[in-house]
């Protein structure tokens, strides 16, 4: 019994959150990857973007909220959604056209590319902050939970309970149908066979004959639809604050150099491991030791190896060390 | 100095001064306090992409290092603390310094396949050493007088000498995280220099015991006289009185305002003679060689790694001393103002708008987007309400907008950015 109570405190406080966290990130490092990959330049806007499609799917949530459409219990955000990635994917669209085509028609260096994207992240920045304002903004309705503490303890008589948020079971239920969507177009599609082609060899692609515009326009649809998509289930799962993109940019860059820059299936990887770390440094184990241990004992301390407050601290000692010991990460990626 | 320059800083000047006469001079020499400052951090980058294409994207991290500088140099130390916790804290230092070494020693006595084991194996006794007297000791120290101070204090000497200080620790931090970056290829040394920033802020942020975190550290002393003071002071008045000043106490505020510009002037002025000296001697043609040509440098048998290091450290220093003077001219140290847009992304803005490579250019591109990082609070609350004034009386999207026009200054920063990397990319002032 013990140890069921201690799996409960561990799932409740550890793994649930942490899964949903871990999820977010990996559409987030998916679209930071799929840039790279085709694109070769680490996009500091990319946080930005998620932010801008969370902003878009907010707006046209209220929107619906006013009109009375709902889909109760589910939150009316999901139905807002495809407008979310709409804008997101608009406003990629335009600053490729005015942006960057330029430098990549000019064959600029990388770095010329990552300052450009700051450009761009100050004026998206800017943006989102005059349309919608600095301030938090909470716009998740429907039901709450799906299981609560109360209702868990009931139904298996333990001590311990498991709370579900319905916005965790929603990140995860759409993060797993997009990734599998995600990747059968690359390994299936004609076209995801043709990134994946400019991806490994651009020469090579350019001689088979595959028109490069066209694979960097998918690579910025993909992306900024991923963004919109990881923004709005970051915005659901805890609050929208224009605020915290920039600082979720760097988990997320994290994860991608982590799996391997230019993976798919590293960028996943990358961001549970990154979220699990984060999750499970600064959780302190006491009560989960007490559980395990003999009766009556509890061990000295909190047993957490860091305070909360360096959640995002962790992702970059873990940046480090995979700098250090395999620069090319989990999966072999490219070195930039 | 060609007729180009003389002109760009002659018109800056002009600036300056039109809001001296037109807004008030505490407002001007406000302002150019804080574009001298921001003028020796784009330098400090400048020395760092300029001179030799290193794209650090942490210079918040090293500025914060600096600010904290000025704390742990200039407040008085607090007694109390150290009694109650100072061997405890030396203990500390000892078993992780002992854990270094044991590491250390014990990877050169064990077979290669064998050494992650050991470290991990001598890391987990070794951390939970170094918290057990780490732990209780921050948290006496924690405790005594929170609202006060609930910090170790600093050193109680003059603030002039955290500035070489500042710049110090900046330039350990820089050979730390340059050592462990450096060797890769530029998007990673940028992304781990944003992380490692962060890791920095979050330090400061929530080490109570150093810095008082988000408790904030208020009164650092000063280098120059409090207004309070010159406004009581008889040669003052009497010095107000000669140059026809009635009010004395704006003229006090003034008066301040022109010390701090005075000792800053002093800095930049040291630093840029520096840069300069090292931009035209061999070292710095060695430099724009390796920036330019990696490869053919490396050939010609330069050492890049060891070059690079040596000018990511110098750039870092330079980030540094700007970061004490910053905390010095507030006066306080708050963890939460820094914010990467702020003290990371914007000071590239004046680095690539200046004109990168040319440090009279980074100098100008910190002036320059200063004033207008500050005037583009008024400019777009004008633009928003031409925009909104057709709107009807009380609308709320008018409103909203005049209320979001703070931000126009974000937008207005990342046109600048975007415009001259593609119309001009070697800036105001091209590298020779």
């Amino acid at each position: 019994m013990d140890i069921a109570n201690a799996f409960a405190l561990l799932s409740n406080f550890v793994l649930v959150p942490a899964l949903a966290y871990g999820a977010q990130l990996a559409l987030g490092a998916l679209g930071v990857t799929i840039i790279f990959g085709i694109l070769r330049f680490a996009n500091f806007a990319h946080g930005e973007m998620m932010s801008f499609g969370a902003m878009a799917a907010i707006l046209a949530t209220w929107f619906l909220q006013s009109q009375g459409v709902s889909i109760a219990p589910l939150p009316t955000a999901l139905l807002a959604l495809p407008i979310g990635i709409l804008a997101a994917i608009g406003m990629a669209c335009l600053t490729d056209r005015f942006v960057f085509r330029f430098y990549r028609r000019k064959r600029s260096n990388p770095i010329v590319f990552a300052i450009v994207s700051v450009g761009v992240m100050f004026v998206m920045a800017g943006l989102i902050r005059i349309i919608i304002g600095p301030d938090d903004q909470s716009f998740a309705d429907g039901a709450r939970f799906l299981v609560t503490v109360r209702e868990f303890k009931a139904a298996t008589g333990l001590d311990q309970g498991i709370a579900i948020k319905q916005s965790q079971v929603i990140t995860v239920v759409v993060a797993l149908i997009v990734v599998a969507f995600l990747f059968w177009f690359l390994q299936r599609t004609r076209w995801g066979k043709a990134m994946r082609a400019y991806s490994d060899d651009e020469d090579l692609a350019l001689l088979s004959g595959i028109d490069p515009e066209k694979v960097v326009l998918i690579a910025w649809i993909i992306a900024a639809a991923l963004a919109a998509i990881a923004g709005t289930l970051y915005g659901l799962d805890k609050t929208y604050k224009p605020f915290i993109f920039l600082q979720i940019l760097l988990p997320i860059f994290a994860a991608t150099i982590l799996g391997g820059i230019g993976q798919p299936v590293g960028a996943v990887l990358g961001g549970f491991i990154i979220a699990f770390s984060e999750v499970m440094v600064t959780y302190a184990f006491k009560r989960f030791l007490a559980y395990l241990g003999p009766g009556g004992w509890v061990p000295d301390g909190l047993v957490q190896l860091l305070s909360t407050d360096y959640k995002f601290a962790v992702s970059f000692v873990i940046l480090v060390a995979v700098l250090l010991v395999r620069p090319t990460g989990i999966i072999r990626g490219k070195v930039i | 100095m060609t007729k180009k320059v003389a002109l760009y800083y002659s018109l800056m000047g002009l600036v300056l001064i039109a809001v001296g006469f037109f807004q008030s001079w505490n407002v001007a020499f406000g302002i150019l306090n804080l574009c001298l400052i921001s003028a020796i951090m784009a330098l400090g980058v400048n020395m760092q992409w300029g001179y030799a294409g290193l794209f650090n994207v942490g210079i918040m991290g090293f500025t914060a290092l600096g600010a904290l500088a000025a704390v742990l140099i200039s407040m008085a130390p607090v007694q109390e603390a150290w009694e109650v916790a100072g061997g405890d804290l030396f203990l500390s230092l000892l078993s992780l310094v002992g854990t270094v070494v044991a590491i250390m020693l014990a990877r050169r006595a064990v077979p290669r396949g064998l050494r992650p084991y050991v470290v991990v194996l001598l890391l987990i006794p070794g951390y939970f050493l170094t918290m057990h007297f780490f732990g209780p000791a921050t948290e006496r120290i924690e405790a005594i007088d929170p609202a006060l101070t609930g910090y170790l204090g600093g050193l109680g000497l003059p603030v002039l000498l955290a500035w070489p200080v500042g710049g110090l620790v900046a330039a350990g931090a820089g050979w730390l995280i340059g050592k462990i970056s450096l060797g890769l290829r530029a998007d990673y040394l940028a992304i781990a220099t944003l992380g490692i920033s962060e890791i920095i802020i979050a330090i400061i942020k929530y080490e109570e015991w150093l810095s008082r975190g988000v408790k904030n550290v208020t009164g650092i002393p000063r280098p120059v006289p409090y207004e309070v003071d010159l406004v009581e002071a008889d040669w003052f008045i009497s010095f107000a009185s000669s140059l026809g000043v009635s009010d004395t106490s704006e003229a006090a505020g003034v008066f301040v305002k022109i010390c701090y510009a005075l000792l800053f002037i002093a800095v930049l002025a040291i630093i840029m003679w520096l840069a300069e000296r090292a931009l035209q001697s061999p070292w710095g043609r060695m430099m724009r060689a390796i920036r330019d040509n990696r490869d053919a440098a490396a050939a010609m048998g330069k050492d890049v790694k060891a070059r690079h290091l040596q000018v990511f450290v110098l750039g870092c220093a330079v980030c540094g001393v700007a970061g004490a003077m910053l905390a010095t001219l507030d006066g306080q140290l708050t963890p939460t103002s820094y914010i990467p847009l702020r003290y990371t992304f914007l000071i590239w803005v004046m680095v690539i708008l200046g004109g990168s490579g040319n440090n009279w250019g980074a100098v100008l591109g910190g002036f320059v987007i200063w004033f207008l990082w500050i005037q583009a609070e008024p400019l777009g609350s004008w633009v928003m309400n031409v925009l909104t004034a057709p709107m009807p009386e009380g609308s709320a999207l008018a409103e909203h907008l005049v209320a979001g026009s703070v931000y126009m200054r974000y937008l207005l920063m990342g046109a600048i950015l975007l415009l001259v990397m593609r119309f001009a990319p070697k800036g105001l002032i091209p590298e020779k």
